[in-house]
């Protein structure tokens, strides 16, 4: 189960490349002057509109070549069909999310092996692409794949990165994610996302009495796998940061609990021992704490507790609700939600419970908060009638509306804090589906999921 | 707006008696069976006990209380709110009767709550509500260990509509007896 893959750079002889690469500047002035222009914190209000700027960035995503076209151990056939589907998934990547007009690569030339590191540039100059992708796939003696993926600059016939890696067939995926984050990265400054994964609950069945298990899928919605099997009711789980544990809620036995899952033996246990109620579980950035909610004799507090075992820390004593929480990236502070005041709103406190204080003040109730990775915003759902999705400063000013829906739920932060997961339910049917939305907010998008599903709780970066 | 929700209120207790009707006439029906069988072996004199049984649930049963509640199994909760208010106390009083005439019975009060807020916060919520309702009944006398919660928040609804009258309904503690 571990990851197989491992990142190396590719010792080519870049012959055709090297001159090039030698006459050309470091950086690509346009894309640099539009990172520049990002405050250091980060603060999305002021580049908003930096994205459109390159919103337009035409992007030609190119079929990856191979050497030889020989059997592989995938389920997307030969390499010459791998290197088909490695492309598609790098342009599905890049496509819908408001960054980039990724073309092909469906309509497109097909480069040879040979080309891939020697563009014919004037070919895509012609078809007015500004930015070219190619790669190829090489099936090694091993069974093991090796992916290539470069980025080029058309207009300054330019290579602007390349990377390679070994993957096992079963996670050919992982090399398009790897090099759509590359392209993305290296294009917008910002840091990758596309190589991780998101565990949500599976929904089927009537309203009113749904069946709910957990699930695990790749960022874009492949290599989707149950891990429950449905007969006991599991809500909100949450992926360690390395990836090999699940945290979640379950009804097991008629007594909601949380579970640690461990995804390498497929086993669970009780995260506490307790005749009281625990839900609403949440990692430390560190991996080494867990945070979950206790309800005893109706009142609810968040507790702390060593995700490997030990004394548990009592955190917020309110006669409210006090629930939820979530780390800085730092560790340092946690952002929870509590209606002490009388009606669900959302604080900040020390990581060891002192100075709590309100921080959302925006009429309506403000709840189920989400620090960002990045640490310069705080996702939650805001409701006033409705239930909708909005950001604001860790000091809860700048609040801005992402969606505008009946009812939309508990947002979830892309790695690298650029992009929104969340989940919508439909009213009467109670029908609920996965969506995401870019920090403008402009950039909306269901995720492909085969049945319903809820409470997206998106991993970091894959290890 | 206080009129119109007692109204509403109303309106979800006839409709509940009308599911009752029906309940009771499912449970007659399945009654009916073991009165047909032929008479238990043994003495004569036990048989006396026969006729005298009402047609109906095993006195004591879950079957019994639902019954016997008439709808008052259930008591209902404004948006956001876990006070128990007269009318729930009207209820709570004919099940605590219930209880104390069956001392052995054990019962779960089920926490639930409507749709329009945030899954984690209504988990809270409805443990809130189960126990304003379990707090209620031990003050009536019934023992609190004979009374556990639970709460499914927003995700057992029984009205399945997404409109006032649904929520109203959805937002509730039901008591339910352990067989």
């Amino acid at each position: 189960m571990t990851a197989r893959s491992f990142p190396f750079v590719l010792a080519f002889a870049l012959a055709g490349a090297a001159p090039l690469a030698a006459q050309a500047p470091a950086s690509v002035p346009d894309t640099a002057a539009q990172a520049d222009q990002e405050p250091e914190d980060g603060g999305l209000t002021g580049s908003v509109s930096a994205d459109g700027a390159w919103q337009d960035l035409g992007i030609a995503i190119t079929v990856f070549a191979t050497d030889a076209d020989v059997p592989t151990r995938t389920n997307a056939g030969s390499t010459a069909a791998l290197g088909r589907a490695l492309s598609t998934v790098v342009a599905a990547d890049l496509k819908d999310n408001g960054l980039f007009k990724p073309a092909g690569p469906i309509g497109l030339p097909q480069p040879s092996f040979g080309e891939v590191r020697a563009p014919n540039y004037p070919v895509w100059a012609f078809r007015s692409a500004e930015m070219l992708v190619q790669g190829y796939v090489h099936a090694n003696s091993d069974g093991s794949l090796t992916v290539g993926c470069y980025l080029y600059d058309v207009a300054l016939k330019q290579q602007l990165a390349k990377a390679g890696w070994k993957v096992a067939p079963v996670e050919w995926r992982r090399a398009a994610h790897k090099c759509a984050d590359m392209v993305y990265s290296r294009l917008s400054g910002e840091s990758p996302f596309f190589d991780s994964r998101i565990a949500y609950i599976a929904e089927t069945g009537p309203k009113g009495h749904r069946t709910k298990r957990l699930a695990v899928m790749d960022s874009d919605g492949a290599n989707m796998r149950y891990l429950t099997s449905g007969q006991a009711t599991a809500l909100t789980p949450r992926y360690s940061p390395d990836y090999s544990q699940l945290l979640y809620l379950s009804y097991l036995n008629g007594e909601p609990s949380i579970y640690i899952y461990d995804l390498n033996t497929n086993t669970q246990k009780l995260l506490v021992r307790s005749k009281n109620s625990t839900f609403a579980p949440r990692w430390s950035p560190d991996g080494k704490w867990v945070l979950y909610s206790m309800a005893i004799a109706g009142n609810t507090d968040i507790y702390k507790i060593p995700s490997g075992g030990g004394q548990a820390v009592k955190l917020t004593d309110s006669p409210g609700i006090d629930i939820g929480g979530s780390f800085s990236p730092d560790g340092s502070r946690i952002v929870f939600e509590s209606d002490r005041s009388g009606s669900q709103q959302v604080y900040v406190m020390n990581a060891d419970g002192s100075n709590q204080h309100r921080i959302s003040f925006f009429g309506g109730r403000s709840a189920t908060p989400e620090w960002s990775p990045r640490g310069d915003q705080i996702a939650f759902t805001h409701i006033a009638g409705d239930l909708r999705i909005a950001v604001m400063t860790p000091d809860g000013r700048h609040m801005r509306y992402l969606t505008n829906s009946w009812q939309d739920e508990a947002p979830t932060w892309s790695p690298n804090g650029r992009i929104v997961q969340f989940f919508r339910t439909e009213k009467n049917t109670g029908n609920a589906s996965i969506w995401q939305v870019d920090l403008t907010g402009r950039n909306e998008r269901k995720l492909p999921t085969p049945v319903g599903a809820s409470d997206p709780a998106w991993g970091p970066i894959r290890p | 707006m206080s009129s119109s929700h007692q109204m509403s209120r109303h309106a979800r207790n006839s409709a509940m008696l009308l599911l009752l009707g029906g309940a009771l006439a499912v449970s007659a029906c399945a009654t009916k069976a073991p009165k047909e069988l032929p008479p238990e072996p043994g003495p004569a004199t036990t048989t006396t006990t026969a006729p005298t049984q009402p047609l109906g649930p095993e006195a004591g049963s879950q079957a019994d209380f639902v019954a016997r509640m008439m709808g008052a199994d259930t008591i209902y909760f404004d948006t956001d709110k876990y006070n128990i208010d007269s009318m729930d106390q009207a209820a709570l009083g004919k099940q605590a009767q219930w209880l104390m005439q069956y001392p052995g019975k054990r019962a779960t009060i089920e926490g639930h709550c409507d749709e329009r807020g945030t899954r984690e916060y209504n988990l809270a919520l409805g443990e809130r509500r189960a126990n304003a309702t379990k707090n209620y009944l031990v003050s009536l006398g019934v023992d609190p260990s004979r009374l556990s919660t639970i709460s499914y928040g927003k995700e057992r609804p029984v009205a399945l509509g997404s409109n006032e009258q649904a929520w109203a309904q959805n937002r509730r503690a039901v008591t339910i007896t352990i067989d």
